[in-house]
C-alpha cells in the first residue's frame, strides 16, 4: 500500500517534505494506526503519538487525506491511495506527525473545565435526575483529540483567542451540568466577539468529530442561553 | 519569541450576533415583497416603480432594508478584517473606514427614497 | 549547581510518575495539601489508560438494593484466591463508598437513578451476603466509566494547580545510600533533554505492562516503566505470574468489551449456541469472576466448542438487550463491535477471546502505600520515600485475580492513600534528603549507549520476540515443560534487548528512543513474569497450572500449605523469595481459604 506521508525533523530538516513508502501490510493490520507501526517497524524514525488504538485517548489525531481523524479507527481497507497523512493542520509541527497543541490545551484551560459547586458537600451524592443527566450525553465523551479545532478555519485565523469547537463543547458540559452553579460566569467568560462568536456555523467539527459529537449544536446553546438571558 | 499578552473579554457579540440574524430576517423579507410585486405586475414600467415609492410605508420599509444591510455588511465585513487583518491599526483604520462608508451610504440612502 | 549530577535538577516536595487515575488522584490530594508536585507523564493526562476502563467502579452504595462493604470485601478476598491482603482489601471496600462519593462532588457524569442516586450495574464475581446472589455494586457512566473520571480527576487537577509535566518520560528511580528514595530522572520528549526531579516523597503511579503480551487489551504506552525502574534500582516485584485474561476482548483485535456487557444481562455462547458458564458456574453463570470465566472459555475452545470457521472464538450474545438498553448502558461498546468486530451487536452476536488485560502483582506496598521490602527479617519494612498505587503496585488487593470495578476502586481509594501517606511524610521530614553522587549517571549512561549502538537488533524484532514468548508461554493454561522453556526463551530475548540499536538520532521527540527504552522495562517484567510463574507449583486465580488441577486435598488446584504466599522476584540473579499472605483485616474476622465456586 502507497503512502506519502509529511515529514520534518527539525533537527535536519529545513523545511517538510513528503516522504513515500510502499510497503506490503499483513491481514492483521486493518487499521491506519497498525499501518504505521508496521511502516515505523521498518523506519523507525517516523514520529507520531499513539496509545489505546481504540480510539478513546485521542493520541494519533492525524489529517487523513484532507480529513483529520484518528488513525486508530480509520480502516485502511476505506483509504484512497497514496494515502496522503499530515499533522493537523493550523498547530505548529514539532516533529512529522506531532504538532504542539498548546494553545488547544490553553483554550481548553480557559473555561475553567471542573463542576463549580460551592454549597457544602452533602454526605451522599448531589442527586440528579436522569433526564438531567442526559443533557450530559453528547458532551462529556469528548476525548480532546482535536480534530474538530484544528478543523475549524476559525480557530485556524485565531488559535490564540478563538475557544474553538472542543473547548466550547466541553463549557456548555459545565454550562448543562445542574451540579455546576457557575453558569452565569461561564457565560460571561464566552461572551466575547473572539472567544465564542469567532464560530461562523461552519460545520467542519461536526463533519470530523471521530466521537460522533456535535461541537456546532453545543455553541447554538450557549449562544441562545446568552441571549435569553440578557432578554 | 516575544511572549505577548493576549487579553480576551470584549464583553459584547451577542447582540452582534442576534442583529446580524435579525436583520437578515427583514433583509429576506423585503426581498420576498419586492419580488411580489415583479410578480405580479408582470412587467414593471419606471411609472409603476415610482407610484410604488410614492408610499410612505414602502419608502419606510426600504429605509429599514437598507438600514438591516448596511448594519449587516457591517458586522460581516467587521469580522472578516478581525480575523485576517492583523495589525491593529491598519485593522482600525479599515474598521473606521468601512463603517464611514457604510453611515454615507445611509445618509444617501435617505436622500434618494425622500428626495425628487 | 553541586557536581553530584551532570543533569539539572528542580526540586519538588512530591514527584508523581504517571498521570493516570491513581497518579491524578494522589496528585489531587497533594496539591490541595499546599504541596509543591511535579506530575510526569508520558501523555497527556487524560491519555492515560485509566481513559479505557469501561464498566464502573465497585463501591457498595446500595443504591439499588441492600449492599455493604464487607460483602464487597468478602468477594474480593473470594475473588483473589486468598492471595489478597485482607488489611489492604478491608481499607478499600470500606473506603470505596466514599471515594465514590467525592468523585461525584468532583464532577464525575455518572448515570442516575430515578430517584437521582448513581446507578450501579451488575459485575462479575459481586454477590450480596457472601456469595448468594449477584448484586448491582458497578457505579457506572455508561460504558466510559475510566474516561468520565480520568477526565473528572484531570479537570480537578486544573481546579487545584497541579503541575504536569507532559510528555516527559522518567528513566530511573534514584535511592541514596541508605536506600531511601530521593527521586527519579526524567526524559522530556520533545527536546531530548533529561532532568533529575529530587523530591521529598516519590510516587509510582505508572500502570500496568500489559504490553509483554502479543493479545493485549492495553494502550501502548502500559509498557511497566515503574516496575522496570524500580526491578533497576533492586527492588523486587510481588506476584508477577498473576496476570488477568480479560474473557472478553475482541477476537482478531484485542480490544476490550466491557464485563458490564454480561452485567446488562449479555451471554456467552459457544458453536452450539451453549450458554456454557451454566456448567462451569451455575450460581454466578456469566457473572463468575474473571479467571473463572476465561479458563472455561478457553476450555471449550480447546475442546472444539469454539465458533467460528476455525473455532477459535466464543460468542457474546446482547442483541437481545434491545437497542434501547445498548445505546443507552453500552454505546460504546456498539461503537467497538462495528470497527474492531466488524459486528452490528445489535443483531448479531461479537466475537471475543480471553485477552491480557490486568497485571494483579507490581510493586510491593502496604495499604498506605508505602513501598516494603523484606529487610532485616521483616518482609514488610518501608522504603523511606517511595510509594506506589494503582496498577503498578500490589498492596495486595488483588491477590492471584481481580473482580471487575476493582481497579478502579484499587485506583481511587489507593491513589487517595498515597497522597495522604506522602503528605504525613513530608511533613515529619521536610528536608530534601541530599541526592547520591553520580545520581543521573545510570540513566545517561542507558542514553548514550542506544544513541552509540550500531549493528544491534531492532526494537521491534525483539519486542516481537518477547511478546510471542509470552503469549506461548505463559498464557490462560500453563505448563511445566513449557514454562521451563519459556524462562530459557525469555531470559535469551532479555540478553537480545541489551543490544537494542535504534536508526533514530534525533534529540526532538525521538519515539524509537522511547520505545527502546520502553523495551527495556518491558523486558523486566517479562522475565519476572516467566521466572514467578515457572516457580509457583499450584493454580491459584488466574494461575493455572495444567499440572496442578483440582484433585483431593487440593481445593480448585490450590497447595495452601505450600504456596499460600507472595511472590517476589529480585532482578540481581532472578532471585525469587516469598513472604506470607496477611490473612488477617483490620478489624473484621478473618476469611478463611475455602473451595471456590460461583
Amino acid at each position: 500500500m502507497k503512502f506519502q506521508i509529511l515529514r520534518f525533523d527539525p533537527d535536519v530538516d529545513q523545511k517538510p517534505y513528503f516522504k513515500e513508502y510502499d510497503i506490503a501490510l499483513e491481514p492483521s493490520d486493518r487499521m491506519l494506526l497498525d499501518a504505521l507501526i508496521r511502516i515505523k517497524s521498518i523506519d523507525d524514525t517516523l514520529a507520531l503519538r499513539r496509545s489505546c488504538r481504540e480510539g478513546v485517548c485521542g493520541s494519533d489525531a492525524m489529517n487523513i487525506n484532507g480529513k483529520n481523524g484518528l488513525a486508530c479507527i480509520t480502516k485502511v481497507s476505506e483509504l484512497k491511495e497514496p494515502v496522503v497523512l499530515k499533522p493537523l493542520p493550523g498547530l505548529p509541527i514539532i516533529r512529522d506527525l506531532i504538532v504542539d497543541m498548546t494553545q488547544f490545551f490553553q483554550q481548553y484551560h480557559s473555561i475553567t473545565p471542573f463542576v463549580i459547586n460551592n454549597d457544602p458537600a452533602p454526605e451522599k451524592e448531589r442527586l440528579q435526575s436522569p433526564q438531567d443527566r442526559l443533557e450530559l450525553d453528547g458532551l462529556y465523551e469528548c476525548i480532546l483529540c482535536a480534530c474538530c479545532s484544528t478543523s475549524c478555519p476559525s480557530f485556524w485565523w485565531n488559535p490564540d483567542k478563538f475557544v474553538g469547537p472542543a473547548g466550547l463543547l466541553a463549557a456548555y458540559r459545565f454550562i448543562a451540568d445542574t451540579r455546576d452553579q457557575a453558569t452565569n460566569d461561564r457565560l460571561d467568560n464566552l461572551e466575547d466577539p473572539y472567544r465564542l462568536f469567532r464560530c461562523h456555523t461552519i460545520m467542519n467539527c461536526v463533519d470530523v468529530c471521530p466521537k460522533g459529537l456535535n461541537p456546532s449544536l453545543a455553541i447554538g446553546k450557549i449562544k441562545e442561553m446568552m441571549v435569553k438571558r440578557a432578554v | 519569541m516575544k511572549n505577548t499578552k493576549q487579553p480576551v473579554g470584549a464583553h459584547y457579540g451577542w447582540k452582534d450576533w442576534m442583529i446580524q440574524r435579525v436583520t437578515a430576517a427583514v433583509m429576506l423579507v423585503y426581498s420576498v415583497l419586492i419580488l411580489g410585486f415583479f410578480l405580479l405586475h408582470g412587467s414593471v414600467a419606471f411609472a409603476d416603480w415610482k407610484q410604488l415609492f410614492q408610499n410612505q410605508l414602502v419608502r419606510i420599509l426600504s429605509l429599514l432594508f437598507f438600514f438591516a444591510v448596511f448594519y449587516h455588511a457591517w458586522i460581516g465585513v467587521r469580522d472578516v478584517l478581525m480575523d485576517y487583518i492583523k495589525p491593529f491599526f491598519i485593522r482600525l483604520s479599515l474598521q473606521v473606514a468601512v463603517c464611514l462608508f457604510l453611515i454615507v451610504c445611509s445618509i444617501w440612502t435617505v436622500s434618494i427614497l425622500w428626495g425628487n | 549547581m553541586a557536581s553530584v549530577s551532570s543533569l539539572p535538577v528542580r526540586k519538588f516536595d512530591a514527584v508523581v510518575v504517571g498521570a493516570g487515575g491513581s497518579g491524578l488522584r494522589a496528585a489531587l490530594q497533594l496539591s490541595t495539601a499546599g504541596l509543591t508536585v511535579a506530575v510526569l507523564s508520558k501523555v497527556f493526562p487524560t491519555r492515560s489508560h485509566t481513559v479505557a476502563a469501561q464498566g464502573g467502579v465497585g463501591a457498595s452504595l446500595g443504591n439499588m438494593g441492600e449492599d455493604n462493604w464487607h460483602w464487597h470485601m468478602y468477594d474480593t478476598v473470594k475473588g483473589s484466591d486468598w492471595l489478597g491482603d485482607q488489611d489492604a482489601i478491608e481499607f478499600m471496600c470500606k473506603a470505596a463508598p466514599e471515594a465514590v462519593i467525592e468523585l461525584e462532588h468532583f464532577g464525575m457524569p455518572f448515570d442516575r437513578n430515578d430517584n437521582g442516586t448513581i446507578y450501579q450495574r451488575p459485575f462479575g464475581g459481586h454477590s450480596q451476603n457472601f456469595g448468594e446472589k449477584p448484586v448491582q455494586r458497578s457505579c457506572c457512566a455508561a460504558d466510559r466509566t475510566g474516561h468520565a473520571m480520568l477526565h473528572t480527576l484531570y479537570q480537578r487537577n486544573v481546579f487545584a494547580n497541579t503541575q504536569f509535566f507532559v510528555e516527559w518520560m522518567a528513566l530511573d528511580l534514584i535511592r541514596d545510600a541508605a536506600g531511601d528514595v530521593v527521586g527519579v530522572t526524567a526524559l522530556e520528549m520533545e527536546t531530548g533533554e533529561a532532568m533529575i526531579f529530587h523530591a521529598k516523597a516519590t510516587l509510582f503511579a505508572t500502570g500496568g505492562a500489559g504490553r509483554i503480551y502479543a493479545s493485549s487489551t492495553n494502550a501502548f504506552i502500559n509498557t511497566g516503566d515503574g516496575l522496570g525502574m524500580a526491578a533497576r534500582a533492586g527492588i523486587p516485584l510481588e506476584d508477577m505470574e498473576f496476570w488477568q485474561f480479560h474473557p472478553t476482548g475482541v477476537a482478531g483485535a484485542g480490544v476490550l468489551i466491557t464485563e458490564g456487557v454480561r452485567g446488562e444481562g449479555g451471554i456467552l455462547l459457544n458453536k452450539d449456541g451453549e450458554r456454557f458458564m451454566e456448567r462451569y458456574a451455575p450460581t454466578m453463570k456469566d457473572l463468575a469472576s474473571r479467571d473463572v470465566v476465561s479458563r472455561a472459555m478457553a476450555t471449550e475452545i480447546k475442546d472444539g466448542r469454539g465458533a467460528g470457521p476455525n473455532k477459535d472464538y466464543i460468542l457474546l450474545k446482547l442483541d437481545h438487550l434491545g437497542p434501547d438498553v445498548i445505546n443507552k448502558r453500552l454505546p460504546g461498546i456498539r461503537e467497538i463491535a462495528l470497527k474492531f468486530g466488524n459486528v452490528d451487536c445489535t443483531k448479531e452476536p461479537i466475537p471475543v477471546v480471553p485477552t491480557c488485560h490486568y497485571q494483579m502483582g507490581g510493586i510491593p506496598t502496604n495499604y498506605l502505600a508505602e513501598v516494603v521490602i523484606p529487610q532485616n527479617g521483616n518482609p514488610n519494612t518501608v522504603v523511606p520515600g517511595f510509594y506506589a498505587a494503582g496498577e503498578v503496585g500490589c498492596a495486595s488487593i488483588h491477590g492471584a485475580n481481580r473482580l471487575g470495578t476493582n481497579s478502579l476502586t484499587d485506583l481511587l481509594v489507593m491513589g487517595k492513600s498515597a497522597g495522604d501517606s506522602m503528605i504525613k511524610f513530608i511533613r515529619e521530614n521536610n528536608t530534601h534528603k541530599p541526592l547520591p553522587a553520580g545520581a543521573g549517571d545510570v540513566s545517561m549512561a542507558r542514553i548514550a549507549k542506544l544513541d552509540a549502538k550500531t549493528g544491534g537488533e531492532s526494537v521491534h524484532a525483539v519486542g516481537d520476540a518477547m511478546r510471542q514468548t509470552m503469549q506461548a508461554h505463559c498464557g490462560v493454561f500453563r505448563f511445566p515443560d513449557m514454562l521451563e522453556k519459556g524462562v530459557t526463551k525469555i531470559k535469551q530475548v532479555a540478553e537480545r534487548a541489551e543490544h537494542l540499536q535504534i536508526k533514530d538520532k534525533s534529540k526532538v521527540f525521538n519515539t524509537a528512543r522511547i520505545e527502546a527504552l520502553e523495551l527495556q522495562n518491558l523486558i523486566e517484567v517479562a522475565v519476572a513474569t516467566m521466572v514467578s510463574a515457572e516457580a509457583r507449583k499450584e493454580t491459584r486465580g488466574a494461575h493455572d497450572r495444567a499440572d496442578f488441577h483440582d484433585r483431593p486435598g487440593f481445593v480448585n488446584g490450590r497447595d495452601d500449605d505450600n504456596w499460600l504466599k507472595h511472590t517476589l522476584w529480585y532482578k540481581e540473579g532472578n532471585k525469587l523469595d516469598y513472604k506470607p499472605v496477611n490473612l488477617k483485616p483490620l478489624t473484621v474476622d478473618s476469611f478463611a481459604p475455602k473451595a471456590r465456586t460461583y
